[in-house]
């Protein structure tokens, strides 16, 4: 098979930069300016200019279409963007990404093998499972885009009917760890060799060795150079081999708070309400949104025992803290929460050093952000203008 | 005799005393000097070394490799035995010490132990081998991996290449080579199974034949890997028996000047040929089985949706048990013959889960299929389907929604009819939600079916969104037990306006979903009809 210009060379730059350089940057302002307003021949124009103007495929997806969706996900957590307005413009590049197939730059390059790409069971967000398997398909794999939310069940039967080289796991959230752990354990019982990526695997991939991931990338790029390599198939072991990588799942603190969630929020709710009288005024969605963060934290709570790590439970408050604040949701609303919550869990000393961590981190991206004013004032707000989300 | 004859000769020469017991020990007893010479020896041991006399340099004696041990003087006593063989036998010598710099050593024979040793060291580690074979070998359910590995594994532990040759499929022969480096390689070769004797009899399975041993002459080129080095010097043929079925066969090759193979190897590769097989065999039945499946499946299934006609519609399915991928839930959509005509969408839950479920959808979409030249009279299709159900003998019954939906001008029309359904839910552009006017009686039950159609209209933005009750009857939430309810799906909807229609289905299944955590009990069924902002977005319209 010839390669075009279109197709990327694997190792190298992807091509070289085409005259009129800011073509990239113009598309990636065109296009968000368009999915911002939901114009669909807008986002398919932004899109195409710059595969006219000679650059690949390649760049147009990871360079444009990517960093315009992260940028959607920024402004939404910012509070710039509306839930309906995020979803419409993820629709949005998820409909360019798919009126680019038809553009010849997306001609297939050589022939490589074959490789599933899925996201794990609960991931909703599969615009970036869909780049990579795009930059697969035209660099020459042949791709199975399984889609969203793909039990391993599933999965699994792909894998057995394909019998692909590899399998390429997406995961945003890091809630989603065991799932992910259980996915990547299943394929490699069967002999397929598992690459990991996405925010959930952590900033350096640190979970994706913990869960004993074959190969982790920090982006579609990375993973299409890892995948190229060729990833050795891993040597089952047989089945009912133990999993002794966590030994510290041993003390059952893991289970024990993922499978008591609805009675510690239903505690902690009502911990919340002694301690602050204003909360009984809250009518049926405020409490409904005050239990689903309270669920959050426990799910994040849950992760942070599965990794056995502080940074996973505090990375994920200081996030929360500022999607609240820019909501104008006062953070301190968190405190009370995670020292009922270590109230209640008072027996469990893995659970209550990560809620002190937390609570070390939040005291100290307030610090950041305040200069040097004095963290942990939260017992001394009047009750009256606390509120828990 | 031996020990009176061992006896007269340590008389006559030399003294005898507690510093010469070793001369009557029952074991062969030799000395040696710091040279390498034979110093001194006992009767055993010179019925041993048959007639080695003392002065005799031990270079010369069946003992060399006790020269070769202890070149210099003397080691000191109590350093470890040292082993070797005279003719059969094997011996442990232990050393001691002698006079002036001489070395006294005392030759155990441990044939039998070091016999007993190799064998069980053999043993152990072919059942290791077959232990981690078994597990590669069952790993997959991938025929092409499985017979991958079968060559991968028979090359490196059984013979210096391997070929697997698949049972023929139609003209063509599946054979898989390997070469002791592990390089695996497949191909599907226009051969003939006649052309190898006894591959013929191998591949067919049943009855088991004996593992064969052939003339390497008579190898066709095709059976040899390629790049194998040297002619071939011997080839057994052994079938891979499976469950029941012909697995195939594997063809062993090794080069000349290497060992035929021993009885013990050939137990072995029995013994390795039996898990190929099974693991073989399983992973072809679960191939055909996967393929009637995804075969009768296919039907089954959701159809992917897409813009019509100008009116966008969307769906989303999830099946209430991981494993599946069909339940009672259904939807389908018939796009109009043209732009002016209306496209029919419906969407349904037949009572029940699973596959027996989806069995009857499959019949319901059918029938509805075959009434759209009807579909100008919602209730009029659902009593013809109504009869058709009831004919079924099926006492399974169904709810369904039936829309009709027609681009006009920019905005849509819509007719809308539910049979026992939940009324489908309209999202206006102004984020209000209203359930629409329409109502009826279920289908499969009653001898006709009563039903109010409603007429509505989208503009630009607003999507009508049909579900099932898996949406609203989802359990969980944040504290465990409530149910998602119509009430919080309204308020999401709200959310929801001027949404893309893949945007709502997508929503609304990932709100329901979080609602359950992990665990969905019902089927879940989406679609949304939206009507599309002219020129693909509300532009400055949006008032932005």
């Amino acid at each position: 098979m010839s390669t075009g210009p279109g197709t990327a060379d694997p190792v190298g730059p992807p091509h070289p930069p085409p005259a009129g350089a800011d073509g990239l940057e113009a598309a990636r302002t065109r296009l968000w300016e368009a999915v911002r307003v939901r114009d669909a021949e807008g986002a398919t124009a932004a899109v195409h200019a710059p595969l006219d103007q000679g650059y690949d495929m390649e760049s147009v997806l990871l360079d444009v279409i990517a960093p315009v969706q992260a940028r959607v996900g920024r402004e939404w957590a910012g509070n710039r963007m509306t839930v309906a307005e995020e979803h419409a413009a993820t629709a949005l590049n998820d409909r360019v990404v798919g009126a680019l197939s038809a553009h010849p730059a997306s001609r297939p390059g050589a022939p490589r093998g074959r490789v599933a790409v899925a996201c794990v069971d609960g991931e909703w967000h599969a615009l970036p499972a869909r780049l990579l398997a795009e930059v697969l398909r035209v660099r020459g794999w042949e791709v199975d885009f399984l889609g969203a939310h793909v039990p391993s069940a599933h999965l699994v039967d792909h894998l057995h009917t394909t019998g692909p080289d590899a399998v390429a796991l997406s995961s945003s959230l890091a809630t989603r760890l065991p799932t992910a752990h259980a996915a990547v354990t299943a394929c490699q019982a069967i002999g397929v060799p598992v690459l990991v990526g996405g925010a959930a695997f952590g900033a350096e991939g640190q979970y994706a060795r913990l869960i004993g991931a074959d190969a982790w990338a920090p982006d579609a790029r990375g993973a299409a150079g890892l995948l190229a390599a060729g990833l050795p198939r891993p040597v089952p072991k047989g089945g009912g081999q133990p999993v002794d990588a966590l030994p510290y799942l041993a003390d059952q603190e893991y289970t024990m708070v993922g499978r008591t969630r609805p009675r510690l929020v239903r505690q902690v709710m009502g911990g919340l309400e002694t301690r602050f009288p204003a909360m009984a005024e809250y009518g049926a969605a405020q409490r409904q949104r005050t239990a689903e963060d309270l669920a959050h934290v426990v799910d994040f709570l849950a992760a942070a025992l599965y990794t056995d790590d502080d940074r996973l439970f505090g990375d994920f408050l200081v996030w929360t803290a500022g999607v609240l604040n820019s909501r104008g949701v006062p953070d301190r609303s968190l405190d009370p929460a995670l020292e009922l919550l270590a109230g209640i869990l008072q027996d469990f000393p893995r659970s209550n050093r990560i809620l002190a961590a937390g609570l070390a981190s939040l005291a100290a991206a307030r610090g950041a952000v305040d200069e040097g004013r004095p963290p942990g004032r939260t017992t001394e707000n009047p009750p009256e203008t606390e509120e828990f989300a | 005799m031996q020990a009176s004859s061992s006896g007269s000769q340590d008389v006559d020469r030399a003294p005898s005393g507690p510093a010469q017991a070793w001369r009557n020990a029952p074991c062969p007893v030799v000395v040696t000097t710091g040279g390498g010479a034979l110093a001194d020896l006992n009767g055993a041991a010179e019925l041993l070394l048959a007639g080695a006399r003392p002065g005799t340099p031990l270079a010369g004696t069946p003992l060399s490799w006790l020269a070769g041990a202890h070149p210099a003087p003397g080691p000191d006593a109590g350093s470890g035995p040292v082993g070797g063989r005279v003719g059969e036998r094997s011996f442990a010598a232990y050393p001691t010490g002698g006079d002036g710099g001489d070395t006294v050593w005392w030759l155990l024979d441990d044939t039998e132990e070091q016999a007993a040793r190799t064998a069980l060291r053999e043993e152990r580690e072919r059942s290791a081998f077959l232990a981690s074979a078994s597990d590669e070998l069952l790993a997959s359910l991938n025929v092409d991996r499985s017979m991958e590995t079968v060559a991968r594994l028979s090359a490196r532990h059984l013979a210096d290449a391997a070929v697997v040759v698949a049972p023929p499929s139609g003209r063509w022969l599946p054979v898989t080579y390997a070469d002791s480096s592990g390089e695996v390689t497949f191909r599907r070769l226009g051969a003939q199974a006649e052309d190898v004797p006894g591959l013929r009899e191998a591949l067919q399975g049943f009855p088991p034949v004996p593992s064969r041993w052939i003339d390497p002459a008579a190898l066709p080129d095709w059976a040899v890997p390629e790049g194998f080095a040297g002619p071939v010097g011997s080839v057994v043929i052994t079938p891979l028996p499976g469950h029941g079925v012909p697995a195939g066969a594997l063809i062993l090759l090794r080069r000349s000047g290497t060992a035929a193979f021993s009885d013990g190897e050939e137990t072995f590769a029995r013994l390795f040929a039996t898990r190929a097989g099974a693991a073989l065999s399983a992973a072809s039945l679960y191939s055909e089985q996967a393929r009637v499946t995804r075969t009768l499946m296919r039907d089954l299934l959701p159809p992917r949706l897409r813009q019509v006609h100008g009116v966008e519609f969307a769906g989303g399915y999830r099946a209430a048990e991981h494993r599946e991928r069909v339940g009672g839930d259904f939807y389908d959509v018939h796009p109009g013959g043209a732009a002016d005509q209306e496209s029919f969408v419906v969407l349904g839950d037949v009572c029940g889960k699973g596959l027996d479920a989806a069995v009857l959808t499959g019949k319901i979409r059918n029938t509805l299929h075959a009434l759209l030249p009807l579909a100008g009279d919602h209730d009029r299709v659902l009593n013809l389907l109504n009869d058709a159900l009831l004919s079924l003998q099926d006492t399974r019954f169904a709810t369904l929604v039936l829309a009709s939906a027609v681009r006009d001008g920019e905005r849509v029309r819509l007719r809308l009819t539910s049979a026992g359904h939940p009324a489908p839910l309209l999202v206006r552009a102004d984020g209000r939600v209203e359930p629409a006017e329409t109502h009826g009686s279920l289908v499969g039950v009653l001898p006709a079916v009563r039903s109010v159609t409603a007429e509505v209209s989208l503009a630009p933005g607003e999507t009508c969104l049909l579900y099932t009750d898996g949406i609203t009857e989802a359990r969980g939430g944040p504290f465990g037990d409530e149910l998602f309810g119509e009430e919080r799906l309204q308020e999401a909807l709200t959310e929801c306006a001027g949404m893309p229609a893949e945007a709502v289905v997508e929503r609304v299944q990932m709100l329901a979903a979080q609602w359950t955590g992990g665990g969905r009990k019902d089927d879940m069924a989406v679609v949304a009809v939206t009507a599309p902002y002219p020129g693909g977005g509300p532009g400055e319209r949006a008032g932005r």
